[in-house]
């Protein structure tokens, strides 16, 4: 028989890789989250009894779901019993059922019923984000909330409401049809941008937290890629490995930020981008190519270039012209205003930028006016890129995006006025 | 995690229930405190009589001056207080969502400050040896 240490370390490792599959199933098979959340617990409680007694299974997955099943019908028929409520005994008493009948395929679909559910567009955006964190990935509601900056209590409240809309509206707890699965993962893959997005640009908060939380975003792409290999799914990975692997180059040792021109090239990380590049080549292959793809392939020509002035940006302002078919957006419309800048001229990209702002839906949006900026810094006229940085620097909110835009704003006070 | 859970009631709910009625609920309390023991989220309790047969202190220019009960004019009082193992805030809501002691007034759940509990537990061990 196993030694007691032996049963605590191979239950640890059990429950880091495999608790949220054991959650995921037994939300199927009990339709409730706080229950299915309660059995697993009582699960790995049992394991820690059992396991030293009557060794390891051979399958700790099936074992762990059946014994949580088991444990939650037995506590549902105690309450049953002293709440004299003959509809709720009703409810305890579910057919009989064994392990063996769960294949690996109802294993990997539950995953996916998970992922899908917490992230229903029915759902508000911020509550399928703290779902997503604590539900499919695990942190507690401290850890969601202090990777998000908020209060544990205001996440706790996101959560239960969010799983309150779920039982109302009774989502069901399935994988979508084939008819509306682009809509459906379009909003699963936002969910997962974000949480990355969150931990990648944020400028508060430890970096630990933050480098955490694009690890837990490329980890769940990485499965979500593995149980469902839609070309967005893995271009949206694809995406997520190049931006990461600038991780180290893109601030100083101050936090500050540096501009890709700017960054110390060597300090990429090669193997992620490598890995990257070939799953955007993977993705691109795809008959009908989307916007993740197409963000990929624009980051791999950025991340594989040997410097700025060498970036193939007739590729890139080709790739934004598809983006723009694909997923029409101002702010997709002002990268490629910024890459036909250096494919042309500068001013060939101020032109296009001062068109989109004249429409007005980037009015209040910081990088426009910092690219406004940029543009004019770069013709000479020095007395425009001061008005658009500050500009810029009134509407930004975050600490190293102001800092950054404060000392260009410096070092244009530094160079003669020319107007 | 620890909660500290604090259970409030109204007492004019009590007061209109049957001894049966009464019976009953604290029944259903008990059963499911022990559905919390099984899970080993109980970590402890302690029910308080009702708020007229306590007193407040409260510090003023004058020392410390001794009034009846609690504030007057609250409705529900601290009836008693649960110590909950939980694994996070949301654990500790969905178990307390279905204790029956919730619908006879507000609970109220707060994480046990553990580094002011630390200092506490170095002055225990200094002083009881």
């Amino acid at each position: 028989m196993p030694s007691v240490d032996e049963v605590t370390t191979a239950i640890e490792h059990i429950y880091r890789e495999d608790s949220r599959r054991v959650f995921a199933t037994l939300v199927r098979l009990l339709g409730d989250f706080d229950g299915a959340e309660e059995a697993m617990h009582e699960a790995f409680a049992a394991a820690m009894t059992q396991w030293p007694e009557d060794g390891i299974p051979a399958n700790p997955v099936p074992w762990l779901v059946s014994t949580g099943r088991f444990r939650a019908i037995d506590s549902m028929r105690r309450m049953a019993r002293f709440q004299r409520s003959p509809e709720a005994l009703q409810a305890a008493v579910a057919p009989e059922w064994s392990v063996e009948e769960i294949d690996e395929k109802e294993f990997r679909d539950d995953q996916l019923r998970l992922i899908f559910t917490c992230c229903h567009p029915t759902l508000p955006p911020a509550t399928r984000v703290a779902m997503t964190l604590r539900e499919i990935c695990g942190l507690t509601t401290e850890e969601v909330a202090s990777a998000l900056l908020a209060t544990p209590p205001a996440i706790a409240q996101r959560i239960v409401r969010g799983k309150a809309k779920i039982r109302e509206q009774r989502i069901p707890y399935r994988v979508p049809s084939r008819r509306e699965l682009p809509e459906r993962l379009d909003s699963v893959l936002s969910v997962l941008y974000l949480v990355f997005n969150e931990g990648y640009s944020a400028s508060r908060g430890g970096a630990a937290v933050r480098h955490e939380l694009t690890a837990t975003a490329i980890h769940l792409t990485r499965t979500l890629a593995a149980l469902l290999p839609d070309p967005e799914v893995i271009g949206l990975l694809a995406l997520m490995l190049l931006h990461d692997s600038r991780r180290d180059a893109r601030t100083d040792e101050d936090g500050d930020l540096i501009l890709i021109e700017e960054q110390d090239r060597s300090l990429w990380d090669r193997p992620k981008i490598a890995e990257g590049a070939a799953l955007a080549r993977h993705a691109l292959a795809a008959p009908a190519v989307g916007r993740h793809a197409l963000q990929a392939a624009i980051a791999t020509l950025h991340a594989t270039a040997p410097s700025t002035a060498e970036t193939d940006w007739a590729e890139i302002v080709r790739l934004y012209d598809l983006l723009m078919q694909a997923a029409p957006s101002p702010v997709t419309e002002l990268n490629r205003a910024v890459a036909v800048a250096m494919r042309d001229t500068p001013a060939a990209g101020l032109f296009a930028v001062d068109a989109i702002l004249e429409r007005g839906e980037l009015h209040d949006y910081h990088l426009a006016h910092a690219a406004r900026a940029d543009l004019c810094r770069r013709i000479g006229r020095l007395d425009e890129a001061r008005a658009s940085y500050e500009r810029a620097l009134a509407l930004a909110t975050q600490g190293p995006e102001r800092r950054f835009l404060e000392r260009r704003l410096r070092e244009l006070r530094a160079t003669p006025r020319t107007g | 995690m620890r909660f500290i859970c604090l259970g409030y009631a109204d007492p004019t709910v009590f007061g209109s229930m049957s001894k049966e009625e009464m019976e009953s609920a604290m029944e259903g309390c008990f059963a499911y405190d022990d559905e919390l023991r099984r899970g080993g989220h109980f970590l402890g309790g302690e029910a308080l009589q009702e708020a007229k047969s306590g007193v407040t202190l409260r510090y003023s220019a004058n020392g410390v001056e001794v009034t009846d009960g609690p504030y007057a004019e609250t409705k529900e009082y601290l009836g008693g207080i649960l110590i909950l193992e939980a694994r996070d805030l949301n654990h500790a809501i969905a178990l307390m969502s279905k204790h029956p002691g919730v619908r006879f007034g507000p609970f109220e759940i707060r994480p046990a400050d553990e580094s002011i509990n630390t200092l506490i537990e170095q002055r225990n061990q200094a002083i009881g040896g």
